[in-house]
């Protein structure tokens, strides 16, 4: 028998980031090999909350007990011989899905103390594949916003560099993700928050196509354009985490019957005879110098690997932005109605009944979620819903087909997932159109429905990270992972670590 | 330039049940003004024969409808677990009616 203190002990902190700086991937063959428990694994990653939390502030609850329980159970279903996609991986999640019994407030001082009686779907399969869940993240309130500043609580930091933002909406999935702080996470992407921090935070990071995912749960924002995806250090991951959230939800009726492909098979496909898009109109003015650069360079690459590269149209983008600015806001007005002070969340009481709804909703909202509420009702009002929201609609018909023109010709479009990399606080703050226009590359996928991605292709001069996102057509996430593993293969971006962190 | 009066802001205000300080009001005129002005280019795109969408699902495509049957519901307790204010199960409101 071996006499346990004769083994002399690794440093204990060397130990630990050990196990932080592996991959989803990595760490389930640990698991299952039984070379690392879930416990150890967990209490790694809470000791990394712990560490660097304090800094990057990704972490708008750390469910530490649970967590720590979730990982013992996971660990003895394992001894009794038990498997499951994701058993005693500690993961983190968006705050804007719902999670029974853990507070889940969208980062809005509305919903303060709010604690759901349900799981959201993407949640309860994740939990029932075995995932630890280790906390809820912050992000811009609502999931209104490009840079997490947006958040009703606190800003939350780059962990490339601690000046600058993380992006947003999904801001804190990113920067925990980047720490490792989780081995992924949730995000959500209405016009590309789970892409934007993707490519500001250096990670592999999915917006699936609408339908894909099932939205129950997923507190809405933009009803048409919402939803949930992963965002990991590796694409592999992203597809580990995809494959346990797609598919048909009773439970949302826009979620899509359509049968879930084996990703992790058609990843490994390879790009030989791919054929990539290259939209014209994403490579106009503006776009920073590196950005363009790295976009390209891996564009080249694929071809190199035996990718096609051709031109194409989609000649309606200029107006993407302006069309998403007026639909999400729209949806949101009706969807924000809800946050009254009647059923749940903050109530200042006033008088009657509307005075209390409106000192209500004054005193709980921020002021990006009253100025979208305020377009939103707007564009809908009386007079005014054929100009604005009428007319958004129909140049949303056109976008639409502009894609389904341009994936006549490709199987997937290649772009940069924002015209920069990561701003720092208060750059974009003051002036909301400003703030808007780092959505200018996302928004259009959301409008047509089509599935995106980013995935890291390089660093700028200040070194911060740059994305490169890939786009395909509905239900065809399978071809964003083959492009994306390929690329990914070939290239040591997405190991690369932020010094804060090593 | 799309030019929203500060007598506007307040009227969408009041129809969005927001109370908005004179500040916010001032703010909001300002940038609201210089958003709408931006998306104002929309309006040079002909869509006399294009169809809106609400959404990119096809109809046709995608059954959503199920069973009519009870499903699964929250209990009384449960549903108004999370309200401000709440007795005997149920929510509990201000006088909607004089007497």
């Amino acid at each position: 028998m071996t006499d346990y203190k004769t083994i002399p002990t690794p440093r204990k902190e060397a130990c630990m980031s050990a196990l932080t700086d592996l991959s989803l991937t990595e760490a389930l063959a640990k698991l299952e090999s039984r070379e690392v428990s879930s416990l150890e694994l967990t209490q790694a990653h809470l000791q990394q909350i712990e560490r660097y939390d304090p800094q990057v502030q990704a972490y708008l609850t750390v469910s530490a007990d649970l967590a720590l329980e979730q990982a013992r159970a996971a660990d003895a279903a394992r001894a009794r011989g038990e498997s499951a996609p994701l058993l005693g991986a500690p993961l983190a999640i968006k705050d804007v899905l719902s999670t029974k019994g853990i507070e889940t407030t969208c980062a809005s001082k509305i919903l303060k103390g709010y604690v759901p009686v349900f799981n959201a779907t993407a949640v309860q399969r994740l939990l029932d594949a075995g995932m630890v869940m280790l906390g809820k993240l912050n992000m811009d309130e609502f999931a209104m916003g490009s840079s997490t500043e947006n958040s009703g609580f606190f800003l939350t930091r780059n962990p490339w560099n601690l000046d600058y933002v993380p992006g947003g909406s999904s801001g804190g999935s990113g920067a925990a993700v980047a720490a490792r702080m989780a081995l992924g996470a949730l995000g959500s992407d209405t016009g590309g928050s789970i892409r934007l921090p993707g490519s500001f935070c250096n990670l592999a990071a999915l917006k699936p196509s609408y339908g894909r995912v099932s939205r129950y749960g997923l507190i809405a924002y933009g009803s048409s354009l919402d939803q949930t995806g992963p965002m990991t250090r590796t694409v592999e991951d992203c597809a580990r985490i995809l494959q346990v959230i797609a598919g048909h939800d009773p439970l949302d009726s826009t979620s899509s019957k359509a049968p879930v492909p084996n990703y992790l098979d058609a990843m490994r496909q390879g790009v030989q005879g791919l054929r990539v898009g290259l939209p014209k109109q994403y490579f106009g003015e503006g776009l920073q110098r590196e950005v363009r650069e790295a976009v390209m360079q891996a564009v080249e690459e694929l071809e190199a690997m035996g990718a096609s590269v051709q031109d194409v149209d989609l000649p309606y983008s200029d107006y993407a932005l302006a069309v998403y600015y007026i639909i999400a806001t729209s949806e949101a007005s009706a969807n924000l109605a809800r946050y009254d002070g009647i059923r749940f969340g903050l109530r200042v009481e006033k008088g009657d009944m509307i005075a209390t709804y409106k000192a209500t909703r004054g005193a709980g909202f921020g002021d990006e979620v009253k100025r979208r509420i305020m377009l939103g009702t707007y564009a809908l009002s009386a007079g005014y819903y054929d100009a604005w929201y009428g007319k958004a609609q129909a140049v949303r018909t056109l976008i639409k087909r502009d894609f389904e023109r341009a994936f006549e010709q490709v199987d997937v479009l290649a772009a940069a997932v924002s015209p920069t990399t990561a701003f720092k606080f208060g750059e974009n703050s003051a002036d909301p159109l400003q703030m808007y226009l780092a959505d200018i590359l996302t928004v259009p996928a959301n409008l047509a429905g089509v599935c995106g991605m980013s995935v890291p292709c390089g660093f700028d001069d200040a070194g911060l990270p740059i994305g490169l996102q890939l786009l395909a057509p509905p239900m065809r996430e399978d071809t964003l992972l083959r492009a994306a593993y390929a690329y990914e293969q070939a290239h040591d971006w997405h190991a690369r670590k932020p010094a804060l962190v090593s | 330039m799309h030019k929203l009066s500060l007598d506007e802001v307040r009227a969408i205000a009041d129809l969005a049940r927001l109370t908005l300080s004179e500040d916010e009001v001032a703010r909001y005129a300002a940038q609201l003004s210089q958003i709408l002005s931006y998306f104002q280019a929309l309006q040079a795109v002909d869509t006399s024969d294009v169809p809106p969408i609400a959404s990119v699902l096809l109809a046709a495509t995608e059954d959503a409808l199920r069973a009519d049957g009870a499903p699964v519901a929250l209990s009384p307790a449960e549903a108004v677990a999370n309200a401000p204010q709440a007795e005997n199960n149920q929510f509990k409101v201000s006088a909607v009616l004089d007497e």
